[in-house]
Order: C-alpha cells, then structure tokens, then sequence
C-alpha cells in the first residue's frame, strides 16, 4: 500500500533575494504561517508543477512536509524550521523583518 | 605583495562585466537557474539556506590595509555589516542580494580581489602558510609560489571542468600551518644538497572519506613545479571518476589506483609537458618574489613591551596565547582571535575589520593574514608596539587571549547558514566557548584544538581536530559525534571515533566531561591533550564520554 499523503507546502528561495519563500494560493509569502497547505498528492503535483516553472521568480522549488494540526502549517524537520526562522547565532533574515514590522 | 599587472586588470575587468551581463539576463529570464548556476558558482556565488552568500577569495590569506578596508566597506554596503573568514583562507558574505552581485565584484576589482575559482570544479584559491615570510622556522617564503600557481590555474583551459574541486596548499616551513597532508596537493618546501625544491603531497583530504595525504615526490626541483603540478592535475582529469562525486576527489583516484600507477602516469605526462615550461614561468615567478620582498624591519627599544608585559596581566596572558616567534629580531607575529567566548567563530564586525587595517597600517607594515583556522593575523608587528595594539584590540572586542586553546574553535557555518549541513556548529562552538570561559580553565587545558563540521564534507575540519565534532541528521534530530586524536600538523591523522553521538543538549557535558578527564590522565601540565591521547588511546576517553555504559559493564 502506498504511504499515505502528509501535508506538504511547496517551497523555495526567491531569485532576487535568496531568502526563503512558500507558495500561497496566489502568489508567495515569506511567512510559513501565511502558506498554502496541500493535503491530496494530486494537487500538490500539480502546484509543483506550476511553482517550478516561476523560473524568472523562484529557485529550488520542492515539497516540504508540514504539520497542519495546529491550523497553520509548522515545520516538522528542524531544517525546515532553520529555513522559516532565519540563522539562531544572529537576529538576521527573517527574524530581522520581523523586529521591524 | 602581488600587484596586478594590466593583464590581471583587463581579465578581472572583463569577467565581472560578463557576469554582470549574466545575472542581467537571469533577472530577465534570459537564462533558466540551470543555465545560470554554474556561472555564478564560476564567481563564488552560491545560494544558501536563506540567501546567496559570495566567496570571495583572499590569495594564500594576504591581504593589505586597503583591500580589508574594502571588504569592511562592501559588508556594509551591500550585507549586513560583517563578513565571515572561513578556513579557506576565504572571506564569505553571507546576505547579498543577486542584483547587487556585480556590483561587489566590482568593488572587489578595486582594490585587485575577485571571487573567480572559489566554487566548482575547479582549481580552488591558493592556500598558503598564515605565518608566511615573517615565521622563524621558515625556509622561504611560500606566496610567491602561491601566487604563480593562482596565475597559472586561473582560467588553466585544461582545468575548469575537472572531475571534482582541487585544492592545493603551501608551507614553506616544516611546522605546517596549512594543514598541506589533507589537500589535494599539498607542497612543502624542502631543501637538499643546497638545492630548493618542494616535496609534493597529493590525494589528502577529508570529507565522507578522509584521507592523508601521499608524498608523490620527495623532492621536485623547484623549476620544475609547475609543469609537474600540471602532470598531475592533468593524470586527474582524465583518471578521476566522474560516475560518482563522492569519489570524484583525487584522493579516491591515488586510493583506487594505487600511489604507485599514479606517480607513474605523472611522471609520464610529465616528460611530456616538462618541454612545453620554457622558464617564462621562472621569469615571471621571478618578479613576484620582488613583491613579496621582506619590509624593512626596524630597530627599536623593548622597554614599552617588556614593561607592559611585567606589570599588566591582561597584557602578559595575551601575550603569552597570542604571539608567535618573528624571523626579525624585536619582531613579533600576532595572532587576532576572531573567537570572542560565545561569538561566532571567523566573524568579523565591519568596525573591526577596520580597526585591524588600521593597526596593520599603522604598526603592521601594512600586511594582514586570514589564518585557515578562522582568525586574522599582523604578520610583522614591532614589540615595542604590541601593548598599544593590545589596547586598540581590545577596545575593538578583538582582545581574546586564546589562540590555540578550547575556545580557539574552527566551525564551518553548519546548518545557520549552508544548504548542505546536516546540523548547526556554530551554537555548538558558541556554547563550548562560553562554558569553558566559566570555567576558567582553557589555560590550565593548554593547547586543545576543537573543530566541528555539520556535516560529512568536513568544512570544519573536524577529522583533524585534537577534539573534532560532527554534526548529523539522526532520525530528525540533531546529533554530534565525536572523535579524538585528530591532527593537522606535520603529523597529521585522522581522528578516532568515540562512540554513538550526543543531542545538542549532551554534547557540552560531553566535552566537559573529556576535557576534566584529561585533567586528571595527564603525566604533567605540560602534557598535551594531543599528547596523552597518543600516549594512553581511546579508551580512558571513551570511559570519561560514556560513564553509563562502563557502570553497566562492571
């Protein structure tokens, strides 16, 4: 039997920045809370799909596993939560846009 | 130092003005990022976890005032204040826009820096003893060497597309501060009835298969360099697999092939190129020594520092950590920590960057190192200065007395900043620094070189670190395995494997633990850790890392 689908949301780095990106249901954000969560295989192949041909706009595109229980999307692999936080040795990336928010 | 000539001006011109063309027409969408990616890695321009960081070389680690003054102004300008000096002898930005890339490079140009060859296939940036030409213990100065190389394999046509990267390194002394058994091909100069020549080392490295390196000749001619350094790289290009990048290195072709076929398909290439080399080569190493002639050392009195040395005890302890021994008399080499307990170890703040050019300038002769071990050096510094320079120092937060020592960390940037880690280092380097800084034992300790990688290509060279830590991925979790024994020096080993590895939570503990043991193993304070491992073996070590487990064997 095939593994069963977990919830996935399609991510990258922006071409013009390099920081880390998450597809929404029309466009990207910078914020993981903010991303689209897809739960059918189907689907998300087909956001891959569209998210892997923003070549002028993203690079890297792939699928990372979330968990969705808590009604936004966490991450589930400390990498992935590295890449929604930004570096732990300074405020600097994301955490920096956020101080100034 | 090496001053470029209008050749090396117009090429590094004409490169950034192509490459400024390229991410043009990546923004435009001209060129896919798979069509793009070789040509910024061409310019040392990778993409990171959360940016693009730019790899900017520093040849054999020299710099002088105004180049350090630039990459300060560059950090500034175009990142976020700061730039971290790796244990290549390189300086890595780590939060560059792409637009602004072109940029940089031509503000690099400037003051004759680029970032050519510091990624891909290719023959990597030069390293070089950090101690070169102002040592002691030093036959001869090795940069101009390194430099002849560096202008030799720049753009080499034969090279740019080779198996996997190659990375040389050169000593001119035999304490080998430039780790040269773990390169590719690591030169020592040596002498022999009078002549100069090199001992050529190949097929060393670290990595998911580490390896010392060979002595594939014991003694090369020093004319014959580089036509030899060409046989070899050309026997690699053809020889290397390309099936396989993890064995892609040369050190798998020397290990797969054998020491003995490898000398042999060399030294057959090279009756075959040794022709071709018809002493231009000589001519033209031949003027770059005369830029690298020694500075005019001067004379003067010993009182301040001697002075300084008796009645300030922060003075004495820096000192007595910091300094090395100058060929010149009065003379003294000093080592800048870029390990403050608790900061991240290789970085360096834009102000301090400055201060170091100024002191440099100032008191320096205008010269300043990167050391592979991620600190800055004053290569020719006059006692008599060395108490002012401590001051500036240490009003720069550039103060710390602990080169050599636990606190001295070597860590590659780990899971904070590179897309490949499997595990952060720098917490960990942070963090084994602040604690022993409690403790107030790193001098008691002594010599102790911790280095940690996190992950398997051993940018931190944990493999050679008295104590090296590498940080795995194990089931989702971040994990740290240690081994001991480790050495990067002329007599250089791999480190042993300890035992299972330990949460982030239980690896500071953990070194504890090793470091106390050693304490109490020890003959004399004047034993190493290095030492006394090598005189009683893993396993008082092993005991000291997994009390529980020796508990449940008796």
């Amino acid at each position: 039997m095939a593994r069963a689908f977990t919830p996935k949301v399609v991510t990258a780095n922006d071409l013009l920045k390099g920081d880390v990106i998450y597809q929404t249901a029309d466009g990207w954000t910078r914020d993981l809370a903010l991303a689209e969560v897809l739960t059918d295989e189907a689907d998300a192949d087909l956001r891959m799909i569209d998210a892997s041909q923003q070549t002028d706009r993203v690079v890297g595109v792939y699928l990372a596993d979330v968990d969705a229980s808590g009604g936004t999307p966490r991450p589930t692999h400390f990498r992935e939560d590295f890449r929604a936080t930004g570096p732990s040795n300074y405020a600097h990336g994301k955490q920096e846009a956020q101080a100034h928010v | 130092m090496y001053n470029y000539t209008d050749f090396d001006a117009a090429f590094i011109k004409e490169r950034n003005a192509q490459f400024r063309s390229q991410v043009e027409r990546r923004i435009d969408g001209s060129l896919t990022e798979d069509e793009f990616k070789p040509l910024r890695l061409m310019n040392g321009l990778y993409l990171q976890l959360h940016a693009y960081m730019l790899r900017v070389a520093i040849p054999y680690g020299t710099l002088n005032s105004r180049q350090m003054h630039k990459l300060a102004d560059i950090a500034d300008r175009w990142d976020k204040g700061y730039g971290h000096f790796t244990t290549r002898q390189n300086i890595q930005y780590n939060w560059p826009e792409l637009r602004d890339v072109p940029d940089m490079l031509d503000a690099l140009a400037e003051v004759q820096m680029h970032a050519i060859q510091t990624s891909g296939n290719t023959i990597r940036n030069v390293t070089a003893d950090h101690f070169a030409g102002a040592s002691a213990d030093e036959i001869a100065d090795p940069r101009p060497v390194a430099e002849l190389i560096r202008q030799w394999s720049t753009d080499h046509p034969e090279f740019q597309f080779l198996p996997r990267k190659f990375k040389v390194a050169v000593t001119g002394s035999s304490t080998d501060r430039a780790v040269t058994k773990a390169h590719d091909i690591g030169l020592r100069m040596v002498e022999r009835d009078g002549e100069a020549g090199f001992e050529v080392i190949v097929g060393g490295g670290l990595g998911r298969t580490p390896m010392i390196g060979k002595v594939l000749r014991e003694f090369l001619p020093r004319e014959d360099l580089l036509p030899y350094l060409e046989s070899i790289v050309s026997v690699y290009n053809v020889l290397g697999r390309r099936d396989n990048k993890y064995k892609a290195r040369i050190k798998i072709t020397v290990h797969e092939n054998g020491l003995e076929d490898i000398r042999a398909r060399v030294e057959e290439r090279f009756a075959l190129v040794r022709p071709l080399f018809t002493g231009v080569d000589q001519q033209m190493l031949a003027a770059i020594e005369s830029d690298f002639a020694a500075p005019e050392f001067r004379e003067k009195s010993l009182a301040a520092f001697e002075g300084a040395y008796t009645n300030d005890p922060v003075f004495r302890s820096w000192a007595d950590t910091n300094l090395s021994d100058h060929r010149a008399p009065g003379y003294a080499i000093v080592s800048i920590s870029l390990k403050a307990h608790g900061a991240t170890p290789g970085d360096a703040t834009s102000d301090q960057m400055r201060e170091m050019a100024e002191l440099a300038r100032e008191y320096g002769h205008d010269e300043l190192r990167i050391s592979h071990e991620q600190n800055v050096i004053l290569p020719h510094v006059h006692k008599s200065d060395l108490p002012a320079i401590h001051a500036r120092l240490k009003a720069a937060g550039l103060g710390t007395a602990n080169i050599g020592l636990i606190s001295d960390i070597i860590a590659c940037p780990g899971m904070d900043y590179c897309a490949l880690a499997t595990a952060r280092s720098i917490p960990i380097a942070q963090e084994i620094a602040t604690r022993f800084d409690e403790l107030k034992l790193e001098h008691d300790v002594g010599p102790l070189k911790i280095k940690i990688s996190g992950c398997i290509n051993a940018c931190g060279h944990h493999h050679v670190g008295h104590i090296g830590i590498l940080g795995l991925d194990r089931a989702g979790v971040e994990n740290y395995q240690i081994t001991l024994g480790g050495d990067g020096s002329e007599d250089a080993s791999i480190g042993e494997r300890a035992g299972p590895g330990f949460s982030a939570e239980e690896i500071i503990p953990a070194i504890e633990r090793l470091v106390l043991a050693y304490l109490d193993l020890r003959s004399e304070p004047a034993e190493t850790f290095l030492e006394t491992y090598r005189r009683l073996g893993l396993a008082p070590f092993k005991a000291a890392l997994y009390p529980e487990t020796q508990a449940n064997a008796a």
